[in-house]
């Protein structure tokens, strides 16, 4: 076992890089915001990819195909990170997967504040609020978005991944390569 | 156990349950890969020092981001460690070095170089997990990697009433040989509530 910190450690840290960059570097301009968020994820990934790996091969493991890679990080990366498998995986097979993981830790663990201030809109509040919530959720689903994509991009797949979290506490993160 | 949203009292004592120490705690808690987070606090640095580009920005960010972590972190510490509350500055140091870092990082510290009034001494951190693997590039002259730790520090004891100032007196990825973070107390606020500890 090696050198380990508490949860709330990392949970903190990203909660905090949410609201940083969502409410103070980059208050009214979400998608820039959420570039950032996501390129930190990508980073990440960079480097913990290459820690998981040791873990589990000797060297850089060449996957016979995209679905082999996928399977590995819907196995051994999201353990490593999650504790735990993605539950589903479905794909179309012409470069699209759709990795749903029904208990998202990250989600399930975080109380979501939507924001506090409004700018005066003459929207219903109720429905106001919710839409501030289902924001902060989905700002909080960049940074995984980024290490997914991150992860796949080290194993030679480059792509695009966006959340889905219509069906909460379960997350579907889709994944969409222009290659096969 | 009342929750007290708005206000903290300072380590308000839960009658018969004796305080417990960093390691049990830490046992108790869901744990991660410490490489999880030095690496993803890495990463944050990294865009901090993109987006914002000077060093001192990126310092002040730092500190302002452990502050709004260790805001909310008291209450974990508090809800975890059972605490009562401390008779003076030097027992709160002690508790953070043993109890609240340990709970947290994994890692304690010790504490030294008390002031004779007793209302500042350092805190030594040898093992640091937000630094593992990390070295600064040149280009970063200036940067207080761990500022973040500060923030969280002051951050936490402003929440029980203790108004500090927290600094960096030696940082070993600037060639010191230690981590030496130095607490001292600035204000501490009376004891006198304005509610009854017992309805």
């Amino acid at each position: 076992m090696g050198k380990e910190v508490s949860e709330s450690c990392v949970e903190s840290l990203l909660t905090e890089i949410v609201s940083s960059y969502g409410t103070r570097f980059y208050a009214n301009k979400p998608e820039l915001a959420a570039r950032r968020i996501e390129a930190i994820g990508y980073q990440d990934a960079g480097y913990y990819y290459g820690l998981v790996l040791d873990r589990y091969t000797m060297e850089r493991p060449r996957f016979s195909d995209h679905l082999e890679a996928i399977k590995f990080i819907c196995k051994d990366f999201w353990s490593e990170l999650f504790k735990k498998q993605i539950d589903n995986l479905k794909t179309n097979h012409r470069g699209t997967f759709v990795l749903q993981d029904n208990q998202f830790r990250w989600l399930s663990h975080m109380s979501i504040d939507p924001s506090p201030e409004n700018s005066g809109s003459t929207q219903d509040p109720s429905a106001m609020a919710e839409n501030k919530a289902a924001e902060a959720a989905s700002m909080h689903l960049y940074f995984p978005c980024g290490i997914i994509r991150g992860a796949l991009s080290n194993l030679g797949i480059p792509c695009a991944v966006s959340a889905d979290i219509s069906n909460l506490p379960a997350c579907e993160f889709l994944s969409l390569s222009a290659l096969n | 156990f009342e929750e007290t949203k708005a206000q903290h009292r300072p380590f308000t004592s839960m009658a018969p349950v004796a305080p417990r120490s960093g390691d049990v705690i830490f046992a108790s808690v869901e744990r991660v890969n410490a490489e999880l987070f030095t690496l993803t606090y890495g990463a944050i640095v990294r865009q901090l020092i993109t987006d914002l580009e000077e060093v001192e920005e990126v310092n002040k960010q730092l500190d302002q981001m452990g502050y709004n972590i260790g805001i909310r972190l008291i209450d974990e510490f508090l809800a975890k460690s059972n605490v009562s509350r401390c008779v003076d500055f030097k027992e709160t140091a002690e508790v953070i070095a043993k109890v609240g870092f340990k709970m947290f990082l994994g890692v304690t510290a010790s504490v030294t170089n008390w002031d004779a009034e007793g209302t500042c001494c350092s805190l030594i951190l040898e093992d640091n997990p937000l630094v593992d693997f990390v070295e600064l590039p040149d280009t970063c002259q200036g940067l207080y990697y761990c500022n973040i730790l500060s923030g969280v520090v002051r951050g936490a004891l402003e929440m029980v009433s203790m108004k500090t100032e927290v600094t960096w007196l030696r940082d070993m990825l600037r060639g010191d040989d230690a981590f030496e973070l130095q607490v001292k107390l600035l204000k501490q606020v009376p004891e006198e509530y304005p509610y009854k500890d017992d309805e």
